[in-house]
């Protein structure tokens, strides 16, 4: 008995998602579990010990500098994602009503145009600007506002100036892309049921544009929360978060087992923001 | 018509005022790599591009810039070649546990970098694999297929099935159907697939700090200058980064994005 | 080239549906078939199965005498063309119609003249330096026949091919596809819900539904004498009028219906001998029934009905009635355009015997 049709189809099917599936399975799925294992493990002498126990996880809630980088990394995180909405927002409604259509497109390219700057580069240049003797302090000190330099830099508001410059053009990008697919017809028939320009934004645009917000938010929280440059950078060494911990673990201490266990809080408190946030989450599919 | 110009003289003053604080740290970067001093910080003492000079004759740095080129075409072109045949067989093909493979096809980008390089880290380790610049591909190319599966999967529509379809009926084997048919109808999707991947790439740092060792990309190296603080020659680099890329992105999108309409 | 091509019991189910039930059919080298009936009656799935897009559940399938049950579209003798025409969009015409022949290991040169050639018999050589998106329907339509029969196909399927065309455009592309078979002499089978169409382009038509063949013969046999009531209402409007067999004898059967009583030749049932006893179903198209009193012998008198509502159609009038014998019945019948029709007008009916077909009334499972 031969293959019908269907299944030498099936059988060549199998052969080109195989490729993906077996890089994703080699490359990130088992050095998933492997780390998971890792972490169960423990660094004793300078050996790793493959004795199953809890002692890092338990060690995180212990030791109060493990677990500051947690309460660092989730303030740090809400206060970007919460300022970056709140600056973006204005800027995308701004590019999408208020610009000419056709200069749109241009607008909103130079509006992420320094996405293009290298990311390490991108933190070094805030440091250009916050930094004691930078552009801020001296513009400062020679209109005679100052007469010492502030202390901008090496700290977490030069932390969440950076962040917050990338996430603004992040979600600029999102919210646009949201507004620009509402229908006139939606503020039209708020205008015509009597709502004024306030009252149609507040309960007509910004609810429709919540999907797109949440997204964006959302993406802010995932790459803000495990990110590792922009902190060493800009933030000093008096607030280090959750990344900058797991990299002490793996230079100095080269404590593979703990650096794992930081790791997998830190994909824990990403899997809880996306339970949270997962009724506004629509991930596209054809 | 008082409220309009209200909103109006608003809206201006709130895009200038956001659009110079996105453009203040690379007006500053930009402007004093041209500093004729040793220090990137006001005062501007005058024009030099010494920096640039400096940049160029940096062996390391320039032999990093070729690095990351290399990482980031062929990670790009493992990603895209293995994001499409999986799109292919998951659009075209029934297959059992369809979702499943779509889920984990897609679950590395719901991870964060750092998670993803330890992995690789702690298992290349296990291994005793060495790290080099195909450790960093590899790695690269993790965090990419995601990507451009996700791209080129939405954009193979019900309607190029019969096309297909009728390729095959015409005698064209799996292979050519991709070549011949497949590919050129998805071409606009399968090129935005490829230049996102190539700027993720190569403007990725920590996969590339913990998956290197003697051979570094761009980021990496650039981390390193950082070492001795504020210094012109950060900003000639990173300057010099941002125009080709600005300069290679409007390229594409006056001749290549062009033509696919206002997507 | 032309090949017979032959089906024999196939079954094809996906999960629990039965798309096809058991279903042979014989189809002669050259023939132009169209299989018709009604969307998920199984017609497209039959040729899915002979173009090689789906593997029959049991039974089957040879064309030209080979074995071909579970070959790849690309190894068969057959081309299919889609009903969305299903074009190369970056390809120009000529390529697209040298598509097959270049798979085929063909020179351009030789391929490009051949598919000229193609371009030339559906009319559009010279918009061979064309992309589809620059055509219209019916031009895309050209070019997909064109590129089907550019590889010498023993068999041509068409899938609904006319379905996104207009009217008028249909019923000009259907002539230049029956002028085109004749002329390349390959075997069509083509589908379509469309019965007009059918009887317009087929040799012989498939009537199919609910995956299995209800009738099939030529034209106007599947016209005037169906073998199913549902080929009867699929073919085109027909009044049903319940009877009984009161009796039989070797050349006639005597049927009682609300109308009266009549005597049929046998030949009047098409679907088989009558017995007495049997419940059927009389089927008469509107335009077989005349005005009695016309004096011909033959007539079957259905007694007289009530005009109740009328429609100039143009080449006919279009009638409702209400018999007297069945107040509950409603007829339609078609009068001349000469007609002196009137609302509430009494009308005595009739019908030559030779036009009315007798069928086996429905039975609960139907």
């Amino acid at each position: 008995m031969s293959m019908t049709l269907e299944q030498s189809e099936q059988r060549k099917a199998w052969g080109f998602v195989a490729p993906a599936l077996a890089w994703t399975l080699a490359f990130f799925v088992v050095p998933f579990l492997f780390m998971v294992a890792m972490s169960l493990w423990s660094r004793q002498s300078g050996a790793i010990v493959r004795a199953w126990n809890l002692d890092n996880y338990l060690a995180f809630f212990e030791k109060a500098a493990l677990f500051k980088g947690l309460v660092n990394s989730l303030e740090i995180t809400l206060i970007v994602t919460v300022l970056s909405v709140v600056l973006a927002y204005p800027l995308a409604w701004i590019i999408a009503e208020r610009v000419p259509k056709r200069f749109q497109r241009m607008a909103l390219i130079m509006a992420v145009l320094p996405f293009w700057t290298s990311y390490v580069v991108r933190s070094y240049s805030w440091l250009l600007v916050l930094s004691k003797n930078g552009v801020v302090n001296q513009t400062l000190m020679t209109v005679g506002l100052v007469g010492e330099p502030l202390e901008l830099a090496s700290n977490r508001t030069a932390t969440v100036i950076g962040f917050t410059h990338f996430f603004v053009m992040l979600l600029t990008l999102t919210i646009y892309a949201n507004l620009i697919q509402l229908s006139p017809n939606y503020r039209r028939a708020a205008a015509d049921l009597g709502a004024n320009a306030f009252e149609t934004f507040w309960h007509v645009i910004v609810p429709l544009t919540l999907p797109g917000i949440m997204t964006g938010a959302f993406l802010t929280f995932v790459l803000c929360i495990g990110d590792y440059v922009t902190p060493q950078i800009l933030g000093g060494n008096n607030e280090l978060v959750l990344p900058q911990i797991i990299m002490l673990q793996l230079g100095r201490r080269a404590d593979f087992p703990m650096a794992a266990a930081l790791s997998i809080i830190l994909m824990l408190a990403v899997t809880l923001a996306y339970v949270l946030c997962a009724r506004w989450l629509k991930i596209e599919r054809a | 018509m008082l409220r309009n110009v209200l909103i109006s003289t608003a809206s201006w003053v709130y895009a200038t005022l956001i659009f110079g604080f996105i453009f203040l740290p690379v007006a500053v970067l930009v402007l004093f790599s041209f500093q004729d001093g040793r220090l990137p910080v006001p005062p501007f003492n005058g024009f030099s591009t010494q920096w640039y000079t400096a940049v160029f004759a940096d062996r390391k740095l320039m032999a990093a810039l070729l690095n990351s080129f290399v990482v980031a075409l062929f990670s790009s072109l493992i990603a895209c070649l293995l994001g499409f045949l999986a799109a292919y067989a998951l659009a075209r093909h029934k297959l059992p546990g369809s979702a499943l493979q779509r889920g984990l096809l897609i679950a590395p980008m719901t991870v964060s970098y750092l998670i993803i390089a330890l992995g690789l880290l702690t298992v290349l380790n296990a291994f005793g694999i060495p790290l080099s610049l195909s450790t960093v591909g590899i790695g690269h190319v993790v965090i990419n297929l995601p990507l451009c599966f996700a791209i080129i999967y939405s954009s193979m529509g019900d309607h190029h099935v019969n096309i297909e379809r009728a390729a095959r009926d015409l005698g064209a084997s799996d292979i050519k159907v991709m070549v011949l048919v497949t590919a050129p109808m998805l071409m606009p999707s399968i090129l935005a697939a490829f230049f996102l991947s190539v700027t993720f790439s190569w403007d990725e740092f920590i996969i590339a700090f913990l998956l290197s060792r003697f051979d570094v990309t761009l980021p990496v190296e650039i981390w390193s200058l950082l070492r001795s603080g504020l210094n012109p020659k950060t900003n000639a680099i990173g300057s010099l980064v941002f125009q080709v890329s600005v300069a290679v992105l409007m390229l594409l999108e006056f001749t290549l994005f062009r033509k696919t309409g206002k997507s | 080239m032309t090949a017979a091509v032959s089906v024999q019991n196939a079954t094809k189910t996906f999960g629990m549906f039965t798309a096809l039930n058991d279903v042979s059919l014989d189809i002669e080298a050259g023939e132009f078939i169209v299989l018709l009936g009604p969307s998920g009656c199984g017609k497209t799935t039959l040729l899915s199965i002979l173009g090689g897009f789906l593997s029959p559940t049991n039974g089957r399938i040879s064309i030209g005498g080979r074995e071909m049950t579970h070959v790849q579209p690309a190894n068969r003798p057959t081309t299919t063309m889609f009903q969305d025409y299903a074009l190369f969009p970056h390809m120009k015409l000529r390529d697209n119609v040298g598509f097959g022949l270049r798979m085929r290991g063909m020179a351009k040169a030789a391929r490009d003249e051949k598919a000229l050639g193609f371009l030339d018999l559906v009319g559009l050589r010279a918009a061979a330096e064309k992309k589809p998106h620059e055509l219209s329907g019916g031009q895309r339509q050209r070019v997909a026949l064109a590129r089907a029969l550019a590889v010498d196909p023993d068999v041509l399927l068409l899938d609904e091919p006319l379905g996104a065309l207009d009217l008028k455009l249909r019923r000009q592309m259907q002539d230049e596809l029956k002028a085109i078979q004749k002329r390349v002499g390959t075997t069509f089978v083509h589908v379509t819900h469309d019965q007009e169409e059918a009887m317009a382009i087929a040799d012989r038509i498939v009537v199919m539904n609910q995956g299995r063949i209800e009738d099939i013969g030529a034209p106007a046999d599947i016209y005037m004498r169906p073998r199913s009531l549902f080929s009867a209402g699929f073919m085109g409007e027909v009044n049903f009028i319940p009877g009984r067999v009161a009796d039989v004898d070797p050349v006639s059967a005597q049927i009682e219906t609300a109308l009266g009583t009549m005597t049929l030749a046998r030949s009047a049932f098409t679907a088989g001998a009558p017995f007495a006893g049997q419940a059927v179903t009389l089927c008469i198209r509107p335009e077989h029934f005349r005005r009695a009193g016309n004096g011909t012998a033959e007539l079957v008198t259905l007694g007289s009905a009530q005009m109740t509502g009328q429609a100039f159609f143009g080449t006919h009038y279009r009638c409702h009635l209400r018999p007297q014998g069945a107040p509950d019945l409603s007829i339609i019948a078609h009068m001349p355009q000469s007609a002196h029709v009137s609302e509430g007008e009494a009308v005595t009916l009739a019908v030559h015997a030779g036009d009315v077909v007798v069928l086996p009334s429905a039975t609960k499972d139907a």
